[in-house]
């Protein structure tokens, strides 16, 4: 379509060629069992990213949300083992927190007039707080229905499997996306992280559509904790530190303009399948290391910030030759 | 001496904050204002909270000179890492100290360099620009430990994080030192006013003649000084470079250190032993939560509560000042 | 002529702190007719169309729109109520598709979705009335601004339908898009539209409205039948002056004849300004007039090293120089004080003290710092010197009046010794007195010695100290008035004059 979908584009052709480079060294490599893995494993990062690419769509940042899974897997923990619970209950309970606590930030960040970064920081502070404050202890979750859900998953043709977890992330991206381009509120989300002056003028509700990102984001942190505590069977108060990092690289990656506006959902899908991809690559390689991951994940956002920037001024010069006054 | 008289005066909700905070500790653990000297060294709690917050007043001295230019610094943790796995494994492999602490921190004004580049002449938005060493930063850290925990034996460097001189504990002193010879670069030299000019008045500032362009490439540099000396500090006085832990969201700390100290997010006028003085306050909370027999994990807690109360002190001061009702934003107001 | 009024305001009046934006001004659109509104910067034009679209409440007055009273609360109830407004710059969301800009928020819906298909179909059929035939799906930004501009004006007509208000759309559109744009407002006005058009391109002005309508310093000059009003006649209801009145004359008869010069050949900017030659002697002042938009401050930023020049050169008492930045320019010795006092003169703040020392220092370098004592004197002097009115030099300079910011800036330039000054209209936006003590202080600069170069629209202030009078229009230097040729009434001709140069 246009320039501005240049880093998708871009995103498609290195994932493309990522995968082609692994199947040519691990043949093994295309298998529907590792591409049912890389779902499985990439799960809670997925569904978390889902949620960071509308904030960061609409201009903002969430960096709480790390910090949300950590505590979300800690308080269902707790209330299953601790206090009996059924999960689905936990879940619930764990989901309505989280949700509630994005939508908090949403308000302070609209009424107060602050940089969202400052306000999902004190977020990021307040939710790891309270996990430790619940208890710093890692606690096993033990409970037949978690046995039962981590059973579940669909046979793929060729012997993969994709879990229950895997197959959930699947469904928040069809999700999001017809949230990104079917609704009002999608088209909200881009209007704000176009230009949030004219979007007012337009008539778009900036309030609710602040507040509704936020909420979203929290709930999606929230999910994103459930999934990690069925993935590991435990709730830890230092689990998924550094997420939040992972998250916007993934949907940097995935061709999301950080300053907001412009980028799919779809995009930050591959994303979060490149991240992936480096670490099976590592995995069967056996001698790499996996701090590489963070090192190419750097240059990955490196080359795409810097491909944005240049795009941007790029469009603005040629915006400039034509606006000058004759 | 005249102009000390006013900046107290503003220094004042800080001086009452750390008095009411020092006095709590005082409650909660009697012997909190304790000194003894032994072996020709000051130990007491009170050196405790000094010696602990010298890696966040370090990194704060940085931090005050990009905020005060409209910027953050997202990187400076990831950078101390890498300083440190830098002189960690510098020295196990033999380089004498001086070869190792200028590498360390010859590798952190590298990072700060190409902050700095991304920032001013990329323009790039600082927070997105410095994400991207906060990303890598631990990966290349890593990669230089090899990741595993860099252990050393060497007395000089172990002598940077644990050693002292003239009774107090070196990180204390470096601290000092690098305060002292921050505020007086920046006040001896014009450096502050350009940068406050700069961080109020880009463009004006521009215009009136300023290598703003320059300037805030040094100021992103110098912040990688300083997270590099903090990193070093760090891994001397654990004797060791943990790439994965060192550092760890200490760049936060240090924001909050700066904001506390009073600076504004928005540039501008700046207090570098203000901010340092924010560094001790947050040290200061964290002993007192310890020493009261909380457990530590109620410091993110108290934290966040502080932000969220200075966030709202200032929106009700800008409230007061006419700012709040906000109608239709100035177009600008995408750069915040 | 027989409309009757569509919307009618009546003695607007509006104050901010300080001064009288709106004073009792009157305005009325026709249904069917293309309005001009004209006046130069601060004239009150763009207070008048908030006020009409409801982000600005009037102080007192009344809108009436059909011939019953309104009281606009927004922009969203003034589109409601058929009063639609397409700005120069920010109006759209250029992230957003054509059909996404046009619908956004009134989407059609189909099973709880938005119903992309039907919104582009209407989109479509939307955009055939103005003879667009675009992809309704791609983003806004892929358009020229020509068409993102029609497409601003579709969405304004389909949302309110009586009224439709145009600020400068045409101030970034080449010629043939102008006629495309033209072609529209036609076909609107038959429709029946009452259309409110902004420009400062008397051309348009004169090639599209029916009337014009002219505000000067927030008071209504008079509202006119655009065949029946003379160029001149037009261009004097906008300065200000009449051509009977304009009898003064420039200050100086002889040139003086300094070797010391400044001279610029050949400078041009790509599409914004024509290149131009200028020689300014020391002891001289060149002023800059022209219509708002004509090149003036392009010229400045052109000299002061803020753009890149295409081509050209520049020689200081002969020798080549090169201007790459501002900083280039001060080390030179210009000095700059612009148009924009806010966003690009004053450090808000810092104090007076800081502003004053601010270029000098800059000048200096960072390691060679005045002392505050230093400083604190060099402010003493110039705030006794260019009787700033402050009780502190400490005091921020954001907290001072227009008038004495802009002394703060000429201070800053003064404590560098320049040889070559450029202002950027130095008096607007200041009181009366401040306003004659600038005056003076260009004249007394210039009998010191210093070359300076004034923008101004004001006429007689222009007259009142230029040697030489530079004519811009629509981005060429078009000619020059030297010594007693200058008056307001020569400047006027030459600003209105229709083809070619003046002499």
């Amino acid at each position: 379509m246009s320039s501005r979908l240049l880093p998708f584009y871009a995103t498609l052709a290195i994932f493309v060629l990522a995968y082609g480079v692994c199947v040519f060294q691990f043949p093994n490599m295309l298998s529907t069992r590792v591409a049912g893995n890389l779902l499985t494993d990439n799960a809670f990062l997925g569904i978390v990213a889902v949620g960071m690419t509308f904030v960061i769509l609409s201009g903002g940042i969430d960096l709480s949300v790390g910090a949300v899974i950590g505590f979300t897997t800690v308080l269902i923990a707790v209330l299953i083992s601790w206090y009996g619970m059924h999960p689905l209950l936990a879940f619930a309970i764990a989901l309505a927190i989280s949700t509630t606590f994005g939508a908090a930030m949403g308000v302070v960040i609209h009424y107060l007039d602050v940089p969202a970064f400052i306000v999902t920081l004190a977020g990021m502070f307040l939710a790891r707080g309270m996990a430790f404050v619940i208890t710093t202890d890692s606690i096993p979750i033990s409970h037949e229905f978690y046995t039962a859900l981590q059973g579940l998953y669909l046979r793929l043709p060729g012997g993969g499997r994709l879990t229950l977890i895997g197959g959930l992330m699947v469904l928040v991206f069809a999700f999001g996306i017809v949230l990104a381009h079917f609704t009002r509120f999608g088209s909200y989300v881009y209007a704000l992280g176009g230009n949030k002056t004219s979007a007012e003028l337009m008539g778009v509700p900036v309030a609710r559509t602040t507040v509704g990102i936020y909420a979203l984001s929290g709930f999606l942190a929230g999910l994103a904790g459930v999934v990690f505590s069925l993935y590991t069977s435990a709730g830890y108060s230092l689990s998924a530190v550094g997420v939040e990092l992972d998250t916007i690289a993934a949907v940097v990656i995935g061709g999301t303009l950080l300053t907001g506006g412009v980028g799919l959902v779809a995009g930050t899908f591959v994303g979060v399948i490149i991240q992936g991809l480096i670490q099976t690559y590592i995995v069967f390689d056996g001698t790499l290391s996996s701090w590489w991951t963070k090192i190419v994940v750097g240059l990955l956002l490196f080359a795409f910030i810097t491909l944005q920037r240049l795009l941007v001024v790029l469009s603005d010069r040629k915006r400039l030759l034509r606006n000058a006054p004759s | 001496m005249s102009r000390l008289v006013p900046g107290l005066r503003k220094a004042a909700p800080q001086f009452v904050c750390l008095a009411m905070i020092l006095f709590f500790n005082w409650l909660a653990f009697p012997g909190f204002f304790d000194l003894r000297i032994q072996d020709g060294r000051l130990f007491g709690s009170l050196v405790d909270v000094l010696n602990r917050g010298a890696p966040v007043a370090i990194l704060a001295v940085g931090m005050t000179a990009v905020i005060a230019s409209k910027g953050v610094d997202l990187s400076v943790g990831a950078v101390m890492a890498m300083a440190g796995a830098v002189a960690a494994t510098m020295t196990v492999s033999g380089h004498p100290l001086l070869v190792v602490l200028l590498s360390a921190l010859a590798v952190g004004v590298a990072c700060g360099l190409l902050n700095g580049l991304l920032v001013a002449v990329l323009e790039l938005q600082p927070i997105v620009a410095t994400l991207i060493l906060m990303v890598a930063g631990r990966g290349i850290a890593q990669l230089i430990t090899k990741g595993v925990i860099v252990t050393f034996n060497d007395p000089g460097l172990i002598f940077v994080g644990t050693g002292s001189f003239l009774g107090l504990p070196m990180p204390v002193i470096l601290a000092a030192a690098l305060a002292i010879f921050a505020v007086a670069v920046v006040r001896r030299t014009a450096l502050g006013l350009l940068i406050e000019s700069t961080g109020v008045n880009r463009s004006a500032s521009t215009y009136a003649g300023i290598n703003s362009r320059l300037l805030m490439v040094m100021i992103y540099a110098f912040s990688g000084f300083c997270a590099a000396l903090a990193g070093v500090i760090a891994a001397a006085d654990i004797r060791g470079a943990d790439a994965n832990n060192a550092g760890l969201w200490l760049e936060l700390d240090a924001i909050l250190a700066v904001v506390i100290g009073g600076t504004s997010l928005l540039g501008g006028r700046f207090s570098i032993l203000m901010s340092v003085l924010g560094a001790i306050i947050i040290q200061a909370m964290n002993t007192g939560i310890l020493t009261s027999g909380f457990p530590p994990e109620y410091n993110l807690v108290v934290k966040a509560c502080v932000i969220i109360m200075i966030l709202l002190a200032q929106s009700v001061s800008l409230g007061a000042a006419g700012w709040l009702p906000r109608r239709v934003p100035a177009a600008k107001s995408k750069e915040a | 002529m027989s409309n009757p009024d569509l919307l009618t305001a009546s003695d607007i009046r509006k104050s901010f702190v300080g001064f009288k934006a709106l004073d009792g001004v009157d305005f009325s659109v026709r249904a069917g007719e293309i309005h001009a509104l004209l006046g130069e910067n601060g004239a009150g034009k763009s207070t008048l169309i908030k006020v009409l679209t409801g982000v600005l409440k009037p102080d007192s007055g009344v809108i009436e729109l059909k011939g019953s009273q309104i009281a606009v609360r927004d922009t969203l109830h003034a589109q409601q109520l058929g009063i639609g407004t397409v700005y120069q710059e920010v109006n759209l969301l250029p992230n957003l598709t054509v059909a996404e800009n046009l619908y956004i928020g009134r989407q059609p819906k189909r099973f709880g979705l938005v119903d992309t298909r039907t919104m582009q179909k209407q989109a479509r059929a939307l955009l055939a009335d103005y003879d667009i035939d675009i992809d309704v799906g791609a983003e806004l930004s892929s358009f020229s601004v020509a068409v993102q501009q029609l497409v601003a004006i579709a969405r304004a007509v389909d949302m309110s339908g009586s009224v439709l208000i145009l600020d400068e759309p045409t101030a970034s559109l080449d010629r043939h898009e102008v006629e495309l744009l033209f072609g529209v407002l036609r076909k609107l006005r038959d429709r029946g539209l009452g259309i409110v058009f902004i420009t400062h391109f008397l051309d348009q002005v004169y090639a599209i409205s029916d009337r014009i309508t002219v505000l000067r310093n927030g008071r209504l000059v008079g509202t006119r039948e655009t065949a029946s009003l003379p160029r001149v006649e037009l261009v004097s209801m906008m300065l200000g002056r009449t051509l009977a009145a304009a009898t003064g004359h420039g200050r100086r008869d002889t040139l003086p004849q300094s070797s010391r010069q400044i001279a610029f050949s050949n400078f041009g900017l790509n599409r914004s300004l024509a290149p131009f030659d200028m020689t300014i002697h020391a002891g001289e002042v060149v002023g800059i007039a022209g219509l708002l938009g004509s090149g003036r401050t392009e010229t400045a930023r052109l000299m002061f090293g803020i753009d890149l020049a295409d081509a050209g050169t520049v020689t200081i008492d002969g020798k080549p120089v090169r201007i790459a930045s501002p900083r280039d320019a001060v080390r030179l010795g210009f000095g700059l004080c612009p148009e924009d006092r806010k966003a690009d003169g004053i450090i808000g703040d810092l104090s007076v003290r800081e502003n004053i020392a601010l270029a000098l220092q800059a000048r200096r370098g960072w390691y060679r710092r005045m002392s505050t004592r230093d400083q604190t004197e060099l402010a003493h002097r110039f705030v006794k010197a260019l009787d700033i009115r402050t009780t502190d030099v400490e005091k921020p300079v954001k907290l001072l009046s227009g008038g004495n910011q802009q002394k703060v800036i000429l201070a800053r330039w003064l404590a560098t010794s320049p040889r070559f000054l450029i202002l950027d209209e130095p008096t607007r936006g200041i009181d009366v007195g401040a306003h004659a003590e600038i005056i003076e202080l260009i004249n007394k600069l210039c009998d010191e010695g210093l070359a300076l170069l004034v923008i101004s629209s004001e006429l007689e202030e222009i007259v009142a100290y230029s040697t030489r009078v530079r004519i811009l229009r629509d981005g060429v230097h078009v000619g020059e008035l030297v010594g007693a040729e200058i008056s307001t009434g020569s400047i006027m001709q030459a600003i209105a004059a229709d083809q070619g140069g003046v002499k």
